[in-house]
């Protein structure tokens, strides 16, 4: 593969702030089309990384490109391909939709602001506001605008941190729909979120970031198999059942919660595995009182990974 | 595929934008018209006949105090537009533009000095209203020209200064204090002579003193005292090249914060 066809590429990230470690050592690359997101909780890096690439911030090692050009040698080269979408509304509130496309119209030297801003207006259904301050909007159309004014100059590559928090789910699900849309328009995406789900639904890679680190780098569906399959919870009608429940289950990885009488056993997700636990609660009398298969998430992925990695730090520091 | 593009200057839009941000505040149009009317009203007819300051009227002796006054306030609008531009995520767009920095600031600074000499022309105007008549000599009209735009770009980019660095509004606006008591420890409603000892000495050694004294006489007519004119614009040079400096400082490290 050509190195034009990598949008982004990061080796070896290293930012230390205010004596801690934002960025230990990140690496990624992001093919040229694609949608990247980097997955983690608040403080993770998240916003760090996209200042870095940005070239909002200096990097205190690693080197970075995008399209190319080289982040810490040519920031005006990379202004010219990116845009970026920042966490917080970036817009002037006491001017209308249309102006301030307009106002990043001239910035990004168009020809012809006006026709881009009406264009982008009506991409986006806000052109019924079009002549309206943008602090008359509602949250879900400032967002739009938001993403709008990014657009403006045709960038190749853009920067969206955690677009969709503070969304009603109904805006949500459609800043998903946008995304895939310029997506399919060939723009490559960077995004950061917190919603696995986000991540789930949109990208072609998913990076979970966890204390300045990439614990793990994959297509959703890489990232799920990583989990158990076949994770059955039984609700029984009383602490005694749930018990004998439990010792019957020796030979399985269970968990419980007593209180709910709830118990969860992993199994290999096999037909045979799971009528064998059945017929032994049978013949047991064991009553069940209801029961679900739970399929595993990315929520689970991220959570059990998360854990593993505390576990495996504890281990190592005792 | 080239696409031609038209060169649109990047200050120009950005003065433009600022225009268009200080015309949707109301707090403009307090300040910028109001507040410089209702000063020179308060003062002349409150203090009018009670003040007696040498062979002129109280009017014309004031007119240059009111005008640095009301610079002053105008100019705490543009450090509350500069902290609103910081605090908010438009900055962080702006400088990720293929645009310099410089022209955002500069956008700032060159919408300040329009809106601040309209202002200064409905201060004039009202104290001609009020009694005031000032010299018709252009030569005196060019220095107090100069030394008014001197002394607006040394206050803007000290706002602009201010704006970068306070983390709210609330906080820029605490410049208007200043502009507002710094030209009554000068010799802009009262000659120093008549001030207590320690603000006399404060008096006569700040900025505004020198600037208020050469405006006063070029306005009035009255020959200009040569060394006096120097220390003036020698204080509004400084001031700039000053603030000018420090703002690029504190704007370079708060985008890199």
């Amino acid at each position: 593969m050509s190195k034009l066809e990598i949008a982004i590429w990061v080796s070896n990230l290293k930012k230390c702030y205010q004596n801690k470690d934002v960025l230990k050592d990140v690496s990624f690359s992001v093919p040229a089309g694609t949608i990247y997101a980097l997955l983690g909780s608040n403080g993770a890096g998240k916003t760090t990384t996209i200042r870095i690439l940005t070239t909002q911030m200096k990097a205190d090692s690693g080197e970075m490109k995008i399209e190319g050009y080289n982040v810490s040698k040519q920031p005006q080269k990379v202004h010219e391909v990116i845009r970026l979408t920042g966490q917080f509304s970036a817009v002037d509130e006491v001017l209308t939709g249309k102006e301030n496309l307009i106002i990043m119209g001239r910035l990004c030297h168009l020809p012809n602001p006006e026709k881009r801003a009406d264009e982008l207006l009506d991409y986006f259904e806000l052109s019924v506001s079009a002549n309206q301050i943008v602090s008359t909007y509602s949250g879900g159309m400032k967002r739009k605008l938001d993403i709008a004014m990014s657009l403006v100059g045709n960038p190749k590559v853009i920067f969206l941190d955690e677009p969709t928090t503070g969304l009603d789910p109904q805006s949500r699900h459609s800043m998903w729909k946008i995304i895939k849309e310029l997506n399919r328009a060939g723009v490559t995406i960077f995004l950061t979120t917190q919603y696995l789900e986000e991540a789930e639904q949109l990208a072609d890679k998913i990076a979970i970031l966890d204390k300045g680190v990439i614990i793990a780098e994959g297509t959703p569906e890489e990232l799920k198999s990583y989990l158990p399959q076949g994770v059955i919870q039984f609700l029984f009608e009383d602490r005694e059942t749930l018990e004998k429940a439990k010792s019957l289950m020796g030979d399985y990885k269970t968990s419980s919660i007593p209180k709910e009488y709830k118990l969860t056993v992993v199994t290999d997700g096999k037909a045979d595995t799971l009528a064998q636990i059945f017929s032994r609660f049978y013949q047991n009398k064991v009553s069940i009182h209801t029961f679900s298969q739970l399929t595993p998430n990315l929520e689970d992925a991220f959570l059990t990974m998360i854990a593993e990695r505390e576990e495996e730090n504890q281990w190592r520091s005792s | 595929m080239e696409i031609k593009l038209k060169r649109y200057n990047d200050t120009v839009t950005m003065v433009k934008r600022c225009f268009m941000l200080s015309k949707r505040n109301p707090d403009t149009l307090l300040t910028s018209i109001m507040l410089p009317a209702l000063m020179m009203l308060l003062f002349v007819s409150l203090f009018g006949n009670l003040v007696h300051v040498g062979d002129t009227s109280y009017v014309n002796y004031i007119v240059p105090g009111v005008l640095l006054q009301c610079v002053g306030q105008c100019s705490s609008t543009t450090a509350i537009m500069m902290n609103k531009d910081v605090t908010s995520g438009i900055m962080n767009r702006f400088c990720t533009l293929p645009i310099k920095n410089l022209s955002i600031l500069n956008g700032h600074i060159l919408e300040a000095l329009v809106r601040n000499l309209l202002t200064s022309v409905i201060v004039l105007l009202v104290a001609v209203l009020l009694g005031f008549r000032p010299s018709i000599n252009l030569m005196d009209w060019g220095i107090v020209l100069i030394l008014l735009a001197g002394i607006i770009l040394a206050l803007s980019w000290l706002s602009i200064a201010v704006g970068i660095t306070v983390n709210s509004a609330e906080g820029a606006s605490a410049l208007s204090a200043l502009a507002i008591i710094l030209p009554y420890l000068s010799s802009g409603f009262v000659p120093t002579e008549t001030l207590p000892k320690v603000m006399r000495v404060f008096a006569d050694y700040q900025p505004m003193t020198p600037i208020i004294d050469t405006m006063r006489n070029a306005l009035l007519g009255n020959p200009l005292e040569i060394d006096v004119c120097i220390i003036a614009l020698l204080w509004c040079v400084g001031l700039v090249v000053v603030f000018y400096f420090l703002s690029l400082v504190l704007f370079k490290n708060r985008m890199n914060k």
